[in-house]
């Protein structure tokens, strides 16, 4: 039964997101192409944070590396958006596999401060290199070139053709970490969350496995990043920066960092709430720090977590039992 | 040739020495308190501030200001470890961090509120305005000035850590909680009046570094966090004797780097970081753990 009404709930949002594609406003549009590629970028990092226990302040960079790699390949070789979207994820994928080298021969604190240094090298670099990628105005102009398929080509160059490219890899990200969470791999990453000693006598190669966990986010992240450039029409040196890598942690903290919907549901709140904040204030990091604070001091796993807890309470020891089972 | 190169020298030795005044406090919090605080660079953005405020209501007076300025930011200082940081210390690092992650953009929105998003002139120092001629060449007395505190901070950290009971015993509480706890130490006030103490360090750095900058800006933290966070990383996460050498190391290599290489200048820092953190991540004068 609970299967059935995880395959209807799934049926009824790709509808949704059909629907919308079809009568929503150019702001709906906007703010939904946003939401997804936030989600791509928060849902990717959760293999490596969530998953694998391991908090980067480094992918802001592989964000901005796929970014500007798409940015490139699009202005000076090829404007096609897929062979532009795939430059960019092999060079996100390149990048994260030399710091992902790197980084993960450390864990805890001293992962976390390697990958900040890390990021913030790729940074520097992007915003000293002037030639290349155009400083602090980032590489501009970018178009939206019809999708050429040999016999015929689409056109994404208005929001709601777009929108459905960004649909696309939402949805295939979306069954590819699917399919990596519930796979021996993603089992083996949750093991080096939960005691990596125990892994490592198991005779797995750890650091192995943490690389991929890097390198799959890393990719993710180069994702996010490509497509926003294609949404934006620009590159933004800052989405390189230390702080920029604080929003999928912050997304997936909202959604709850260990559930697999976390940080899909942090990323619609977070946009979301961004937006409404905005409406009525300029101080919207005030009430977003506010926010932070309440999730850490009291309701640590996220939305997820209290929906799930009240689910619980509701069913009683009925849940208990099937967990068992 | 040589002239420009002791004026580097000593350009990047004032950077190093203003790094110091917030790296210690910094250190210091991490070392005894395990908590690697992101909200630090905000209580130098505060002490900035409130010394900047304090000096306006006191009739310009800028001693009475970092007299008084820092102590309004420990009681915020306080006010975060006991209600809040005190009940997330046994959580996995990422709560931590966030935790003064959190602290951050409230109060870089708060300084936008009360102060307004634009950046505010700080007024030179009467008595340490102006510079003197060191071989032929002008340097401002205010960057002496730095240099000549810096070093007395170290000192006073140093003798009070190493020679008074104080010392002890916050030393012994950080390398061993449970027994400093039964033999009789208050930790979790312990705890407090360190983080205290760390806040009030970092919003004498503000306070000082006002003048120094010339500017008062709200995101003035985020930035200075971040060369305070590689300072501590070089030195060795806790180490005092290692923040303050990384802090001459990454002052002299910035000034040096901004002379003679600008384009790889903030590069080279982060390099060095990763370097360290790869070959000695005790850094230089940490315990290895």
């Amino acid at each position: 039964m609970r299967k059935a009404f995880v395959i209807t709930l799934c049926i009824l949002s790709l509808a949704g997101l059909i629907l919308l594609g079809l009568y929503g406003t150019r702001f709906a549009l906007y703010l939904a192409t946003r939401i997804m590629i936030l989600s791509i970028f928060a849902m990717g990092y959760n293999i490596l944070f969530g998953k694998t226990g391991l908090l980067s302040f480094g992918h802001g960079a592989f964000y901005a590396v796929g970014a500007y790699g798409m940015a490139l390949f699009s202005l000076h070789i090829n404007p096609h958006p897929l062979a532009c979207i795939v430059a960019g994820l092999c060079l996100a994928f390149i990048f994260s596999l030399i710091i992902g080298f790197f980084c993960v021969r450390h864990t805890e604190i001293y992962f976390a401060m390697l990958t900040l240094a890390f990021g913030m090298m790729v940074f520097s670099l992007i915003w000293n290199l002037r030639d290349i990628t155009g400083g602090d105005d980032g590489l501009v102009g970018i178009s939206r070139a019809p999708i050429e398929l040999g016999l015929f080509s689409i056109p994404i160059a208005k929001a709601n053709q777009f929108y459905f490219l960004v649909v696309f890899f939402f949805v295939l990200s979306i069954a590819v970490i699917y399919v990596i969470n519930n796979s021996p791999f993603g089992l083996v990453l949750s093991g080096i969350r939960e005691n990596d000693r125990r892994i490592e006598f198991a005779g797995l190669p750890l650091r192995k496995f943490r690389l991929a966990a890097f390198v799959i986010s890393g990719v993710f992240a180069g994702l996010a990043g490509s497509l926003s450039a294609l949404l934006e029409s620009n590159t933004d040196p800052f989405s390189a920066h230390w702080s920029h890598s604080a929003e999928p942690i912050l997304v997936s903290l909202i959604g709850g960092i260990q559930t697999f919907t976390g940080p899909l549901i942090g990323s619609v709140i977070f946009v979301w709430l961004r937006e409404i904040i905005e409406r009525f204030t300029q101080n919207w990091m005030l009430w977003f720090g506010l926010i932070l604070l309440l999730i850490i001091m009291g309701f640590r796993g996220g939305v997820v977590g209290v929906l799930s807890r009240i689910h619980r309470i509701i069913l009683g020891s009925d849940t208990q039992s099937q967990r068992i089972a | 040739m040589l002239t420009s190169v002791v004026h580097v020298c000593l350009a990047g030795l004032s950077t190093g020495m203003f790094i110091w005044l917030v790296a210690s406090g910094l250190t210091l919090i991490f070392g005894v308190l395990g908590v690697l605080n992101f909200a630090h660079g905000s209580f130098y953005m505060l002490g900035a501030y409130f010394c900047y405020t304090l000096l306006r209501v006191m009739g310009n007076n800028f001693w009475l200001g970092l007299l008084l300025g820092p102590l309004c930011v420990c009681v915020v200082g306080y006010l975060i470890e006991r209600y809040f940081l005190r009940y997330v210390y046994h959580l996995a690092l990422p709560y931590q961090l966030l935790l003064t992650f959190a602290f951050v953009l409230i109060f870089d929105d708060l300084v936008k509120i009360v102060w307004g998003p634009g950046s505010i002139g700080s007024p030179s120092v009467a008595g340490l305005a102006g510079s003197v001629p060191i071989l032929g060449r002008n340097f401002p007395v205010y960057n002496i000035f730095i240099m000549v505190v810096g070093p007395l901070v170290a000192l006073g950290m140093w003798a009070m850590l190493e020679r008074t009971w104080w010392g002890r015993i916050i030393r012994a509480s950080s390398s061993d909680r449970e027994m400093a706890s039964a033999i009789g130490v208050k930790v979790p006030a312990l705890f407090t009046a360190v983080f205290v103490f760390g806040t009030w360090l970092g919003a004498v750095g503000g306070g000082l570094a006002a003048p120094y900058v010339g500017l008062l800006t709200p995101g003035m933290g985020e930035s200075i966090i971040i060369d305070a966070f590689v300072v501590v990383v070089i030195g060795g996460l806790g180490s005092l004797k290692g923040a303050f050498l990384g802090a001459l190391i990454i002052g002299l290599l910035s000034s040096f780097g901004t002379r003679y290489i600008p384009t790889f200048d903030m590069f080279l820092t982060f390099i060095l970081m990763a370097a360290v953190l790869l070959w000695k991540p005790e850094g230089f004068f940490g315990e290895a753990k």
